[in-house]
């Protein structure tokens, strides 16, 4: 994995976590006043896999959920798009229609969510089956226990569709933690339906050395650690204290790292101002 | 002898296949007599896809299908099986056009049937789905009827759920309806009420009266033509409608509107307000010619 990798995931996480950053404070000013699922503290797993499909030149199909923001961003979405969105306005990336859970972008092949948990993974299935298009499904801890999901997993496999499924653990269920629900991972449930799967932390290195060579070689699951900084819906905090992959890799790059953070974090502030 | 709807329908399947490289998705298809003939003896290579056995996922599969622009059909075997297999198609591929700007085009194959198969696989199911915004719902029981509603889906961006009943397949006629003069009554009846509604018009046109019928087949959008309303308007006792789900659903929204636009008097007849059992004792069958005579002569007789 080389420096610039590092360096282009990094500026993918710093336009979510300021976007992420803006939208918290609208939320707590009531400007935004409709339920927002705030990916602060989750954006390295999407900036990490946008950084790997855009170094292979692939433009997958995109099925999101909820907490989307860093998917979207990720992956190339128009910024303004999104806070008009967020705003309401008809020329938002999803028409005004979407608001924080259900964006939808044709430019990034992004497809918009209903608001059933794990929902995507079986129109995503049907969408890659029937176009073989190199697809990626985004789904959280939770959603991965809907049987309809499960049973997503075992066509996948059946039909060896070209998908990888990245399952973006933030351990919760709105607030009901992981243990309190099963006693199974991830990464075993994906193995009995013989897809080739990892369990990783948020690390971008190891998301890039895991996953590169075989992707949309063959169905895959990834199951990748994150913290959630805020809470599952608005603008608060579940923990004061939580591991910020975001600043780990800033303070890891150093001087580089606080000149991206600085710059980005000033061009959201403006675009959100002037839109 | 005329062509039999399932030929009608298979070879409109075959065309469909070939023409837009399109898949029909379903559960045991290739299998149990080809979806009772309507299917042509086709299998995934040709886009005949077996679908895995969970229903849910199912419908989700063939939404996806749809959003990349293959207009699929989709064949589910039993009406009541909807409960499952609709749940992605109302709350995503209907609603797909108007949020996100996204076509989503899927044709649905609805099958009812009757008699001893329980509350489930039994009888018409679609009031479950009638609500939902972006659905449009037809229920053709002859060839050219079915026909004209696969045309009008070809030139949609909707999803279109065709409430077929097994009962038709066999049908090569085609109906009339019968608005001209002044009627004591009217039938409406929807799906296979409409074979039992012909016989029963007949029988009581017989004994005296005059009956007269106007066959449904679009049921969402409900248009109400002019001709029928002049012609319900003068009618002496208004409209029964008939239909082969329970009477408190689609039938009484229809009904509904049908009194809107006319001010008459419209009964209904459908599914009683019970769970159908297996054995024909005690099973919930759909209105026949004779429960459609007793129930035109008591709103005659009530008058």
């Amino acid at each position: 994995m080389k420096k610039n990798f590092t360096l282009t995931v990094f500026e993918k996480a710093s336009v979510c976590r300021h976007f992420e950053n803006e939208v918290f404070k609208r939320v707590s000013n009531r400007e935004i006043n409709f339920p927002v699922y705030l990916s602060a503290g989750q954006e390295y797993a999407p900036a990490t896999i946008a950084g790997i499909v855009e170094r292979k030149k692939i433009k997958p199909l995109i099925f999101g959920q909820h907490r989307g923001h860093s998917i979207y961003l990720s992956f190339g979405g128009n910024i303004v798009k999104l806070i008009k969105e967020l705003k309401g306005k008809k020329d938002g990336c999803t028409y005004g229609m979407g608001g924080s859970l259900s964006i939808h972008s044709n430019e990034i092949n992004m497809f918009g969510h209903d608001g059933f948990m794990g929902s995507n993974a079986c129109i995503g299935t049907g969408a890659c089956f029937s176009s073989k298009k190199p697809t990626i499904i985004f789904i959280g801890d939770a959603a991965l226990e809907e049987d309809y999901v499960l049973a997503s997993l075992s066509w996948v496999s059946k039909k060896k569709l070209p998908i990888l499924f990245v399952v973006d653990d933030n351990n919760y269920a709105v607030l009901t933690k992981k243990d309190d629900r099963r006693d199974w991972k991830a990464k075993e449930l994906a193995k009995a339906f013989k897809i080739t799967s990892f369990d990783l932390k948020d690390d971008p290195k190891k998301i890039y050395n895991n996953i590169n060579k075989y992707l949309f070689k063959k169905p895959m699951l990834i199951n990748i650690h994150t913290n959630r900084i805020f809470w599952h819906a608005g603008a608060g905090k579940d923990k004061e204290k939580i591991f910020d992959r975001y600043l780990q890799q800033k303070k890891l790059l150093g001087k580089r790292g606080e000149i991206i953070d600085k710059k980005i974090g000033k061009k959201i502030k403006l675009l959100w101002e002037k839109s | 002898m005329g062509k039999e709807l399932r030929d009608t329908i298979k070879d409109i399947t075959h065309r469909h296949l070939k023409k837009f490289k399109s898949q029909v998705f379903g559960q045991n298809l290739t299998g149990v007599g080809w979806v009772a003939g309507t299917l042509p003896k086709l299998f995934e290579k040709d886009g005949v896809i077996e679908l895995p056995m969970a229903d849910v996922a199912g419908g989700g599969i063939v939404t996806g299908s749809a959003l990349m622009g293959k207009r699929p059909i989709y064949i589910i075997r039993y009406q009541g099986y909807n409960w499952f297999n609709c749940i992605f198609i109302v709350n995503y591929a209907c609603k797909s056009n108007e949020i996100w700007r996204m076509p989503c085009p899927i044709m649905i194959r609805g099958i009812a049937s009757e008699g001893s198969i329980g509350p489930v696989a039994g009888s018409a199911h679609i009031s479950i789905v009638y609500k939902m915004p972006g659905l449009k719902i037809f229920s053709p029981m002859t060839n050219k009827e079915y026909i004209n509603t696969y045309k009008k889906f070809i030139k949609s961006k909707d999803v279109f759920y065709i409430s077929e009943h097994r009962h038709s397949y066999s049908n090569t006629s085609e109906f009339k309806n019968d608005i001209i003069g002044k009627k004591d009554i009217i039938l409406m009846p929807i799906s296979v009420t409409r074979f039992e509604a012909e016989k029963a018009k007949n029988e009581l046109q017989q004994k005296g009266f005059k009956v007269g019928i106007i066959h449904l087949v679009n049921l969402k959008p409900f248009e109400i033509k002019q001709s029928w309303v002049k012609a319900i308007k003068k009618s002496k006792f208004g409209v029964l409608m008939t239909d082969n789900d329970y009477k408190d659903g689609i039938l009484r929204v229809l009904a509904h509107k049908v009194y809107e636009k006319t001010n008459k008097n419209v009964s209904v007849i459908g599914l009683k307000d019970k769970s159908a059992g297996h054995h024909r004792k005690v099973d919930n069958l759909p209105p026949n010619k004779n429960d459609i005579v007793q129930m035109v002569k008591s709103i005659i007789k009530k008058k």
